[in-house]
């Protein structure tokens, strides 16, 4: 089964090479990742809301060039949506189009072909003639019903259409599936996969991130703003500030022209990284003040 | 199997002894797991230890808990392999003798020391810190041999404590408390460094011990549970709302709708061929909630009011009612206030619970509840009682229990002590286990364990 073009040397290379499409990763996460490329196998990445699980994925697809495939789950999500489909109003067209003449069975042998096939993301990503990296985002927000049918997918690559046969994979995609943590996964489907839990990067991993992306941003402030995240993520919150978060926050401050976060600017600010009313209260009476004290001090 | 039998299969059989040991641990490693652990071994470059560890985990270890008894085996597996290995080898450290002597002034040196390397975090200090102790405290005296006490009476002679100690001069680091998992960790290295002075001693490995409940479970101080309950009563919701579904497909019962009935009729020639039944309304959760706070639960209560306030959060329909001697009803104070702190306040302040001797009257508290809500019980609403059944030697009023469960359509009890105590003493939570399903609950897995076995009915009764 031929793999990407570009299949890397070793774990640093996909560090470098993430690195280089704007991604941060982890020790863990470039190996994982590396191996994800070397076996073919699909990887359940779990972790807090926010820490860049879909982001690996997209990262991960243009750092090997190939396409992003993205099945978003939801509650009740079911095999139309996902698999396939019959496009049933052109099968419809074309039975009306050829309605006189033709012999049942030669209609019925025409309209079943992949011409009249809707291919929803997981069909896609099987049947496409390059190598894909498919995203299965969210993979805890369906049932348990939905899991089983990825089984197929995930070990063998294969999908079974009763009036066309089995669809195999012309390529060998890369398979990410995303999980919140919000239900257990059976058994079967974690046993498939290599496993990769995603935590709050550490303080310096962070502050590369925050510069990464708002590189205009000064050192000092950068690494002020990284340990007040700090500092609200430990805090007992309903919502935690995310990567992203921290992110938007930076570009916040720099639009704005911050010199320091001090008690003033954080008041101010304060609601790009927290969401909710009664963790706003919580963070501005824990953090708000232990910002004020070296100012007054000073 | 002996460890002289695997040590000629090299790493493979280092390797499946090390699966067998997560096996043991009640992690699920099947030959399937075990296969691509070697597949990866076979991509990644193994000798690098981080990248061994990863490997090993990306394969083997498959949630997040899982993730955390993997590092403990995987410490405590290379560890027991790397000195069995230099048990027989006849590797000795040599450096040990001349911290032989160590004078009480010294010691006050050596505490400061630690103390400023746990504030800073520095791991390698406090590992070289660990094994001077070690050493020390060899001298001074003999241990007890049970390495878990002496750890613990290493800690207390150093004065590591986590909480402030305000009698100590400024300068002392230790003065303000140490950070708790700085302390956690220095425990380990205390421990890992008596295991390795005791493997040197005796030139044999001790047998493995299984991981303590405790060393498993995350740690969390009680606050930072509160998201984690949060997210359990979440799916309780979410559980007791798609129950009904299930139960209606066992229950035959069915009232005729007659005027669609008859309407249907009208296509037949008046004739009733299609019955056309009523809808079934999936019915609302009612869910009423007694709270026990009196002393002899302060511990767990702030895990119950936590509980209560994320059930709050959820349900609509919902009676939460606080009791120590006697019964207060606390909806209000949760329907207003939003902030946990501000609810716990409220309770503790002016919630108005009587409260003349501290003590729980179980007895008193029925009738009461019952008084209260007697009309309101119906067999739609679910009763939970958060408490320890410990009557202080009170009459314990099963009867009244029995008529409050009796009158609800589910009862269920949550017990905040390891079962092992359960009717011990004045315990006696079998007078009302009768008449419900009692939980042991002190945890927020435990909680969880509560909420799975609310999903499965059949088999709620047989745990």
């Amino acid at each position: 089964m031929p793999t990407s073009s570009p299949s890397p040397a070793s774990i640093a290379d996909v560090a470098e090479g993430l690195r280089a499409v704007g991604y941060l990763p982890g020790e863990s996460t470039a190996l994982v990742a590396y191996l994800a490329t070397k076996l073919g196998k699909p990887v359940l990445v779990e972790g807090p809301a926010g820490v860049g699980k879909t982001e690996l994925a997209k990262a991960l697809a243009s750092y090997l060039g190939r396409e992003l495939v993205r099945l978003q789950c939801y509650e009740g999500l079911d095999e139309a949506k996902a698999l396939y489909e019959w496009n049933y109003r052109k099968q419809l067209l074309r039975i009306q189009a050829e309605a006189s003449g033709t012999g049942w069975d030669a209609v019925q042998d025409d309209i079943f072909g992949e011409e009249f096939l809707l291919a929803r993301p997981l069909m896609t990503a099987i049947a496409s003639e390059l190598p894909v990296v498919l995203l299965i985002d969210e993979i805890d927000k369906t049932d348990q019903e939905f899991e089983a049918m990825l089984l197929e997918v995930l070990s063998d690559f294969q999908i079974s259409i009763p009036e066309l046969g089995r669809v195999e994979a012309r390529t060998h995609p890369i398979v990410l599936l995303t999980s919140n943590n919000s239900r257990e996964l059976t058994e079967a489907l974690k046993r498939r996969c290599l496993y990769l839990w995603l935590d709050y990067p550490s303080l310096e991993h962070e502050l590369e991130i925050v510069r990464l992306h708002a590189p205009e941003l000064s050192e000092t402030v950068a690494r002020r703003l990284v340990e007040v995240i700090g500092m609200v993520r430990a805090l007992d919150l309903k919502k935690p500030p995310s990567i992203a978060e921290s992110i938007d926050w930076a570009r916040a401050l720099l639009l704005l022209g911050a010199e320091d976060i001090d008690a003033d600017t954080f008041t101010e600010t304060m609601s790009v990284i927290v969401k909710h009313r009664t963790d706003m209260d919580v963070v501005a009476e824990r953090v708000g003040l232990k910002l004020r004290s070296p100012a007054d001090v000073a | 199997m002996s460890p002289e039998d695997v040590s000629a299969e090299g790493l493979p059989g280092r390797i499946l002894e090390f699966g067998e040991e997560l096996r043991g641990e009640g992690i699920a490693v099947g030959t399937s797991e075990l296969l691509d652990a070697f597949e990866v071994l076979g991509e990644i470059n193994w000798v690098s230890e981080e990248d061994f560890r990863e490997g090993l985990a990306a394969t083997l270890a498959k949630s997040q808990e899982d993730r955390r008894v993997f590092e403990l085996v995987f410490d405590r597996f290379f560890f027991r392999a790397v000195e069995l290995a230099a048990a027989r080898h006849g590797v000795q450290e040599e450096d040990r003798a001349f911290l032989a002597e160590l004078s009480e002034r010294e010691l006050d040196a050596l505490r400061a020391q630690i103390a400023a390397a746990m504030r800073d975090g520095s791991e390698g200090a406090m590992r070289d810190l660990a094994r001077m102790t070690i050493a020390a405290f060899a001298r001074r005296q003999e241990g007890s041999g049970v390495i878990g006490v002496d750890v613990q009476r290493i800690r207390r002679a150093l004065g590591l404590r986590a909480e402030p100690q305000p009698e100590l001069p400024a300068e002392d680091p230790r003065r303000d408390g140490l950070p708790r998992d700085a302390l956690r960790r220095f425990e380990a290295l205390l421990r890992r460094e008596l295991e390795r002075s005791q493997i040197e001693r005796t030139g044999n490995l001790p047998p493995a011990r299984p991981l303590g409940e405790l060393d498993r479970a995350l740690p969390s101080g009680p606050l930072a549970d509160l998201a984690a309950v949060h997210r359990v009563v979440a799916q309780l919701r979410r559980r007791l709302a798609t129950q009904g579904l299930q139960a209606r497909g066992h229950r035959h019962r069915a009232h005729v709708d007659v005027r669609r009935t008859m309407r249907a009729s009208l296509q037949t020639g008046g004739v009733p061929v299609v019955l056309k039944f009523r809808p079934r309304r999936p019915r609302r959760p009612e869910i009423y909630v007694l709270c026990d706070v009196s002393t002899s639960v302060t511990s767990a209560s702030v895990f119950f009011l936590s509980v209560l306030h994320a059930l709050h959060d959820t349900f609509r329909k919902m009676r939460s009612f606080v009791f120590i001697e006697r019964i207060s009803e606390v909806t209000d104070i949760f329907e207003k206030e939003r902030s946990f702190k501000a609810v716990s306040e409220r309770i503790a302040g002016d919630a108005g619970v009587a409260d003349i001797s501290g003590y729980t009257d179980y007895g008193r508290v029925w009738s009461e509840f019952l008084t209260q809500v007697e009309d309101d019980l119906n067999p739609r609403s679910t009763v939970i009682v958060l408490g320890d059944a410990r009557t202080n030697g009170r009459d314990p009023r099963a009867d009244v229990f029995a008529q409050i469960a009796a009158r609800a359509g589910r009862t269920f009890w949550l017990n905040p002590e390891p079962r092992l105590y359960w009717n011990y003493g004045d315990s006696v939570i079998a007078a009302y286990e009768e008449y419900c399903t009692a939980f042991e609950c002190w945890t927020t897995a435990q909680l969880e364990d509560f909420v799975r076995a609310l999903t499965r009915p059949a088999i709620v009764g047989a745990r």
